[in-house]
């Protein structure tokens, strides 16, 4: 019988303590999929951030550094300039990036270090319990918006591809998600490719991933991966934001 | 050469291979001497977009391996002590200058002393210490800048550096001759790739309050280390004093121009000078109030190393205090005043 799949060898055989339905137990077993693939066990140091993705160096066997929230992309600029032979990325939340550690990704990003960034949005916080992140979507509700995300009071929805897109040392953003199979296989493309990227030497790059988290979307889910389809896409549009040759 | 200077050139013949930065008065000059150095010798030098991120490089850099400093003054090292906390928490090496200003707030960019708390005390979040070196001249940042790299990897800790504006500022003849090359530590924690080896984790959080525990006795014996191994002081016209002043850094600087006029007046003050303001010299401060009563404490502060003071005398003996904060540099004749006048009233209680 022909084997078909199998666990990616840095994959520790441990289990996720992620909530069922959750978008970061596929995106984790992606990403050493990737480095398994392209044979980078031995060259990958990965940063991980506060928040739900916080352990995943108990799942990833490669070198993991454990960064404060919102400083991954100042610790992998540091990471990075001492070892440029490295594959350095860093795997960060929405609150993470777009919120506290908004300078430092925007200045990574502007100097073109050459790092990459995998940013998990699922519009919460979701390791504090489900509050309002800086990409919960208009109308949302969550614990911190109970009548809905009012962009009057509580601002819009950040975009990060589109704001990164226009500094000059980004080389390439895109927008994937993981709700279906033929998602799933688009968003290890994007890894790769953002992988690649930084093993030539180009620049700056990230792949955000739409994730689902239906403990705090108060969904099932099969429910919250429609919601992502219907909803969650119209404000945060699929696709290659920026691709620099 | 500039206090300024003469650290970043001793740093670089120390082996720190990575600089980050971002601008603060008044210690610019010693970020524009990275600037340059760095870039001809190859090595990494950024100027950060914030404080915040410039500690958070110098992790990254060392937990790579590197030998990294950064360095700020008062209002910047409060941004600094969250990635302060991580580096003790991670036991990674550093070094981080603070050349203090007047402060609370915005303050201003005169020299002060006003950070002593902040510095000996950890800073930031949880229990932890960082050695910190107050050298008092320009000749002797170039003797605590290798030794804080030293420390800082002798420990696996951050390792401040406590100067001020006036020490960073100030022009004084210097020889960097007593710098030996860098010596080599082992290594075993950092993140290469695991290269023929199993992963490494570096990291602080620890949700087993059990594990938790354990790692904080774990840096505490470390710390209890430090104080037995790393206290460093001056004194100066102790042997026969019946009265001690303690102070340190550019304080101490000048209350030594203050003792030489008082000794001309036969007035027997001396001075104890702590190098290191953590571990703070306690034991030989206890000594001295063996056979001295009177203590004066002086700072360019509104009184924070007195705590110590206090501390280590234990209610023995009298302890003085004069300070200046705000950023106000004191003359020696000031000095020479105050503590004149302290000594006379406390040889008249003495024969009363």
């Amino acid at each position: 019988m022909k084997k078909v799949y199998t666990r990616p060898k840095t994959l520790k055989e441990a289990h996720f303590h992620y909530c069922p339905g959750c978008g970061h137990g596929i995106i984790n077993r992606l990403l050493m999929e990737v480095v398994d693939e392209m044979d980078l066990r031995e060259k990958a140091i990965c940063v991980a951030p506060a928040g739900c993705g916080m352990l995943l160096y108990n799942y990833f066997d490669i070198d993991t550094l454990e960064s404060a929230h919102g400083r991954g992309a100042a610790v992998a600029t540091g990471i990075k300039r001492v070892r440029p032979e490295n594959l350095v990325f860093s795997y960060q939340g929405d609150g993470d990036l777009a919120a506290i550690g908004t300078a430092e990704g925007f200045h990574a990003a502007n100097r073109g270090e050459p790092i990459s960034v995998i940013f998990v949005n699922n519009g919460v916080y979701g390791m504090t319990g489900g509050q309002m992140a800086p990409t919960t979507l208009t109308d949302q509700v969550t614990t911190t918006t109970p009548l809905g995300r009012d962009p009057i009071l509580a601002g819009h929805p950040v975009k990060i591809c589109e704001v990164f897109a226009m500094l000059d040392g980004t080389v390439y953003l895109e927008r994937v998600t993981v709700n279906n199979p033929a998602a799933v296989l688009k968003a290890k493309k994007a890894i790769k490719k953002a992988f690649q990227c930084q093993l030539d030497g180009k620049g700056f790059s990230l792949v955000e991933i739409l994730s689902p988290c239906p403990t705090n979307w108060k969904m099932g889910p099969v429910e919250a991966c429609r919601w992502i389809d219907e909803v969650m896409t119209k404000q945060f549009p699929l696709g290659v934001v920026k691709e620099v040759s | 050469m500039s206090g300024n200077a003469a650290l970043g050139e001793a740093a670089v013949l120390s082996g720190c291979t990575c600089y980050f930065g971002y601008p603060i008065t008044p210690q610019n000059e010693l970020t524009e001497y990275m600037a340059k150095r760095m870039g001809e010798l190859g090595r990494v030098f950024i100027q950060s977009e914030s404080e915040i991120a410039a500690i958070n490089m110098v992790l990254g850099a060392s937990v790579a391996g590197a030998r990294a400093m950064t360095s700020s003054s008062s209002p910047g090292m409060s941004l600094k002590q969250e990635g302060i906390s991580y580096l003790a928490a991670d036991e990674l090496p550093a070094v981080v200058v603070d050349m203090v200003r007047g402060g609370p707030g915005m303050g201003n960019i005169s020299p002060a002393q006003s950070d002593y708390l902040q510095a000996t005390r950890g800073g930031g979040h949880g229990d932890y210490k960082t050695i910190v070196l107050a050298p008092g001249s320009v000749q002797e940042l170039t003797e605590v800048v290798p030794l804080a790299f030293d420390l800082a990897d002798q420990y696996r800790n951050p390792v401040i550096i406590l100067g001020d504006g006036m020490l960073g500022q100030m022009m004084e003849p210097v020889s960097f001759e007593n710098i030996k090359p860098p010596k080599e530590y082992p290594k075993d924690y950092i993140l290469t790739g695991a290269k023929g080896r199993p992963a490494r984790m570096v990291r602080s959080l620890l949700f087993d309050t059990k594990e938790e525990e354990e790692h904080n006795w774990k840096l505490v014996r470390k710390y209890q280390r430090m104080e037995q191994n790393e206290v460093r002081y001056e004194t100066f016209m102790a042997d026969d004093a019946e009265m001690i002043v303690v102070a340190y850094g550019i304080g101490a600087r000048i209350v030594r121009g203050a003792i030489k006029r008082l000794r001309q007046e036969n007035m027997k003050v001396g001075m104890l000078r702590p190098i290191t303001a953590w571990p703070f010299p306690a034991a030989p401060l206890q000594e001295l109030a063996n056979t001295v009563h009177d203590f004066f404490v002086f700072e360019m502060s509104a009184g924070q190393m007195i705590e110590d003071v206090k501390l280590a005398l234990a209610g023995k003996g009298r302890i003085h205090f004069y300070g200046r904060p705000g950023g106000v540099i004191p003359t020696p004749v000031e000095l020479y005043r105050i503590i004149g006048r302290h000594y006379y009233m406390a040889a008249r209680r003495k024969q009363q």
